[in-house]
């Protein structure tokens, strides 16, 4: 059995994950349906429906679209120019518009600080073309922009990796048959990166509906999303454990729901190819 | 230094071997780190250690070290946003504080749960340099004067840039002047965001009557399309950085704008204000309380409470810094100086129950989540 | 032809265009890094290196920095020994404990940020004092499926006859292990470190639940800075950071060109 042998090597790992994720995880469960007196409550769960939290649930639903639409209509033919150029010589190109991801977060947010303030770079470039200030600091607009530029690169490689996967001969033999390019890219290319854009979907949407530290860096405490909700429930006044599960569980339970309906698109088998 | 040295040589390696290299710092700076902070973990080497919970930016960071040199006590120093961001991660229980520094209200909080421990005073050499005044402010939160020292006071007012305001305001109401529409910063604080409304409104800041504050709030509410942002520590660089005409802020704040940008100037409104104290308490689960009272002893002490008051540059307590600085120099600093008659008209905080906790909680969250 | 050309030419102007937006909040904190106004930083005052020097004398960003390379460091290699023993493990195990596992796997990577760290949160919470080492264990969970995700597909593809031709050559088992499995493992184990070892440094939400007091990461130390005002050595930092990842790019790509012309 020489295989037995191999098998063994998966318990540290298995022991990590049942301790650092899933009893953590049965912990939120646990505290989101009691209530400080530790009796059952479905409270915190519903506490969702809440206006005050129902509002920015939806607000980081609506936020969190746009930043992933964002990310999808620019990165999706960066892909695809990427394939086109990169394939004969090296990934160098790729690497480039990917190098941002390796400046901090917390700088990258603060950078558009610089260019969005009242009189910040925006503002004095459009001085010096003689038009009129826009005010996007402390504003939605400015949150989305943010967290679009923050979380680029994760759309970008998962759509790059699953375009370089296309044979080549494929869309060789598509033009051949006399197909053109648009015939190419909507039957050919499009379906067959639809794994990629899946996960390039997912590794946006899901922290940027969560986000909460862009939402104050940017929204100047006027941009209330759910992530915020949440980190405020565990540190802030109203700080309530059992609330800031319930709503975590709720959140938990909205991606997962997403995911479900994507993974209809995703059945092509080793589809959540990440990178 | 060091780090510039080693990533120029990690560069140098190659690709291959980036790896190897990095692993070979790994080595190096943990050895590194476990020597500079005495250790991640309390047992470490066996060193003392204190544990301080402080508001943002509100100590000289290099008192700590003075202070590290003297004693031979490390301190683990943290800091916190807001009273309420603070009381939860003490609740939370995840790190046993040895000393905090809060706010009237949330001091009286914890005063009445029993949270806090009386202070040593027959220990301490120095505790005497805090005037009487100010003992005396704190007993509407701490009674006897047992628990808590005064560290930093002041008022709350708004700090307003004279170039881009059309006359000076002397009122809460001209936060609501529409043309200052998008210019108009506010705190981001449950209790403090309360204080304008209330005031103007003419209920006391410590009112426990539910229809009062709705009115309150349906003026938050009515303000939030012509406010720019709610900020806390924020707000003084965005007035010095001319981002806004307009900022309710701390007195101490407000001076340091000042200092930054000169067309900032700074007023407590007519109507009246918040007068606030900020004081050290030592809570219940600290593991060292010798190392904290020698850190309040430390920070008592006429040299050290100096230099503090240079670099956080708020109203002090301390008698023997305030008898250092020339009459003059305090007549043109009204907001850390206030004058006698600004003072009167103002209120300090109180804890008003669980109960009116909660609905301040959530006529506040009702204001935070309110989209126009 | 003019086809192609056009779009050749609509190609480089959108990539010209991305570049562009990518890059420029990076030349603003370059500039900003180099700004004498002491504090708002959109304004141009002048040419200053002040904020380099003071950044070599800064206690406070040292340690972050230490603490951030640490945790990226230490909890890449935890990570990736782990992911890569499961990698292994999983080809001797039947199809649906497989599934199983992977499934575990997906979970952190599934959940928000926020709600992994506060779940650590409230395990450590209820059993250990906050530390540097529950910062590390935080930030190995967060990790942990980067370096999984990448492994797991280089083993699926594996070619177990050249490593079962070892063992009954003899071979014992960790010596085919090491000598068969784990070369062919390697493009995905570099990969997955490399991705495990960005995605600690980058953390700033898993850390903010998770941290000891007296500890900063940079983003934890950013994040409170940014209240005071940032200091211009956080922005010197930042370019020096910036220049160190763009140089060891090009020496990358210097070096695998070489290599290819070596090899042909």
């Amino acid at each position: 059995m020489r295989k037995l042998g191999a098998r063994i090597l998966a318990g540290p790992y298995m022991i990590w994950m049942l301790v650092f994720t899933i009893i953590p995880l049965l912990l939120i469960l646990y505290n989101a349906f009691t209530n400080t007196g530790g009796q059952f409550t479905l409270g915190n769960v519903a506490a969702i429906a809440d206006p005050v939290n129902a509002g920015p649930l939806w607000l980081s639903l609506k936020m969190s679209v746009a930043v992933t639409g964002i990310c999808l209509i620019l990165a999706f033919p960066l892909a695809l120019i990427l394939r086109q150029i990169s394939s004969d010589k090296n990934s160098f190109i790729v690497m480039i518009f990917i190098l941002p991801m390796w400046m901090n977060f917390m700088l990258r947010t603060l950078a558009w600080r610089l260019i969005l303030l009242n009189n910040g770079f925006l503002n004095q470039a459009l001085n010096i073309m003689d038009m009129d200030p826009i005010y996007l600091m402390n504003t939605k607009t400015a949150v989305i922009l943010g967290t679009a530029y923050d979380y680029f690169p994760f759309m970008v490689l998962p759509i790059y990796n699953a375009l370089v996967k296309i044979d080549r001969d494929v869309i060789q033999a598509a033009q051949d048959l006399g197909a053109g390019d648009w015939v190419i890219l909507g039957r050919i290319i499009l379906p067959l990166s639809i794994p990629g854009i899946v996960s390039g979907i997912t590794m946006v949407l899901v922290p940027s509906m969560s986000e909460f530290v862009i939402a104050s860096m940017l929204g100047g405490g006027k941009v209330y999303m759910i992530g915020n909700v949440i980190e405020q429930a565990f540190n802030s006044g109203y700080a309530d454990t059992h609330l800031g599960c319930g709503l975590s569980l709720s959140l938990m339970g909205l991606i997962i729901i997403s995911m479900i309906a994507y993974y209809f698109f995703d059945r092509g088998g080793e589809g959540s190819a990440l990178w | 230094m060091v780090e510039g040295e080693k990533q120029r040589r990690r560069e140098a390696i190659g690709v291959k071997r980036r790896f190897l290299a990095l692993m070979m710092t790994t080595v190096m700076v943990s050895a590194n780190l476990l020597t500079a902070c005495g250790g991640p973990s309390r047992e470490g080497d066996g060193r003392e250690r204190i544990v301080v919970f402080n508001y943002g930016d509100y100590i000289d960071v290099d008192l700590i070290a003075q202070f590290e040199e003297e004693t031979g006590i490390q301190v683990a120093y943290e800091e916190f946003l807001t009273p309420e961001a603070m009381y939860t991660k003490y609740k939370n229980g995840t790190v046993d504080y040895d000393l905090i520094c809060c706010s009237d209200y949330m001091l009286d909080k914890m005063i009445q749960e029993e949270e806090v421990v009386p202070v040593d005073f027959g220990k301490m050499e120095y505790a005497d340099n805090i005037g009487d005044t100010y003992w005396e402010l704190s007993r509407s939160f701490d009674p006897d004067n047992q628990y808590s020292i005064p560290y930093y006071w002041g008022t709350v007012g708004i700090l307003y840039n004279t170039e881009m305001v059309a006359s000076a305001p002397d009122s809460w109401t001209d936060l609501w002047d529409p043309q200052y529409k998008n210019q108009i910063i506010m705190q981001d604080s449950v209790r403090d965001s309360f204080i304008p409304a209330l005031v103007q409104l003419g209920y006391s800041i410590n009112t426990t009557d539910r229809e009062e504050l709705r009115q309150a709030q349906k003026l938050l509410l009515d303000q939030k399309k012509l406010v720019q942002s709610y900020l806390v520590d924020e707000a003084r660089d965005d007035m010095a950085n001319e981002q806004a005409a307009m900022a309710v802020i701390y007195s101490g704040e407000a001076s340091l704008g000042m200092e930054y940008n000169e067309d900032l100037d700074f007023v407590v409104p007519k109507e009246g204000s918040d007068i606030w104290m900020d004081s050290w308490v030592i809570p219940k689960g600290g593991k060292n309380y010798q190392g904290a009272l020698k850190f309040l002893d430390f920070l008592c002490r006429e040299d050290v409470a100096m230099q503090n008051f240079e670099y956080v540059y708020y109203s002090t307590p301390n008698e023997a810094v305030l008898d250092q600085i020339e009459e003059e120099e305090k007549e043109e600093e009204p907001a850390i100086f206030p004058p006698e008659d600004v003072i009167r008209r103002c209120e300090i905080f109180r804890y008003l129950g669980e109960d009116m906790e909660e609905f301040y909680n959530h006529m506040w969250k009702e204001l935070k989540a309110y989209q126009n | 032809m003019v086809k192609k050309k056009i779009r050749g030419v609509f190609s480089r102007c959108y990539l010209g265009l991305i570049l562009i937006i990518l890059y420029l909040p990076i030349l603003m904190l370059i500039i900003a890094s180099v700004n004498a106004s002491p504090r708002n930083k959109a304004i141009w005052q002048g040419f200053s290196l002040q904020g380099y020097v003071d950044l070599f004398e800064n206690e406070t960003i040292r340690q972050a920095l230490i603490t951030t390379l640490l945790l990226a460091a230490g909890a890449g290699l935890i990570a990736t020994v782990l992911g890569t023993m499961v990698c292994i493990g999983m080809m001797g195990m039947r199809k649906r404990t497989r599934a199983a596992i992977m499934g575990v796997t997906n979970i952190p990577l599934l959940n928000a940020d926020i709600v992994t760290g506060i779940a650590l949160m409230l395990l450590f919470s209820r059993f250990v004092e906050l530390s540097f080492w529950t910062m590390l264990v935080a930030h190995v969970t967060l990790i942990i499926p980067y370096v999984t995700l990448s492994v797991q597909p280089k083993a699926a593809q594996l070619n177990m006859s050249a490593y079962e031709a070892a063992i009954d050559l003899g071979a014992t088992f960790p010596y085919a292990v090491w000598k068969v499995v784990l070369p062919e493992l390697m493009p995905g184990i570099l990969t997955g470190f490399l991705l495990a070892f960005t995605m600690s440094l980058d953390d700033f939400s898993v850390t903010y639940f998770t941290k000891a007091p007296g500890i900063h990461t940079m983003s934890t130390m950013i994040n409170a800075e940014y209240r005071r005002g940032i200091q211009t050595e956080i922005y010197a930092l930042s370019t020096l950071v910036f220049l160190i990842v763009l140089l060891a790019l090009f020496l990358m790509n210097r070096r695998s060109r070489t290599a290819q012309r070596e090899g042909e």
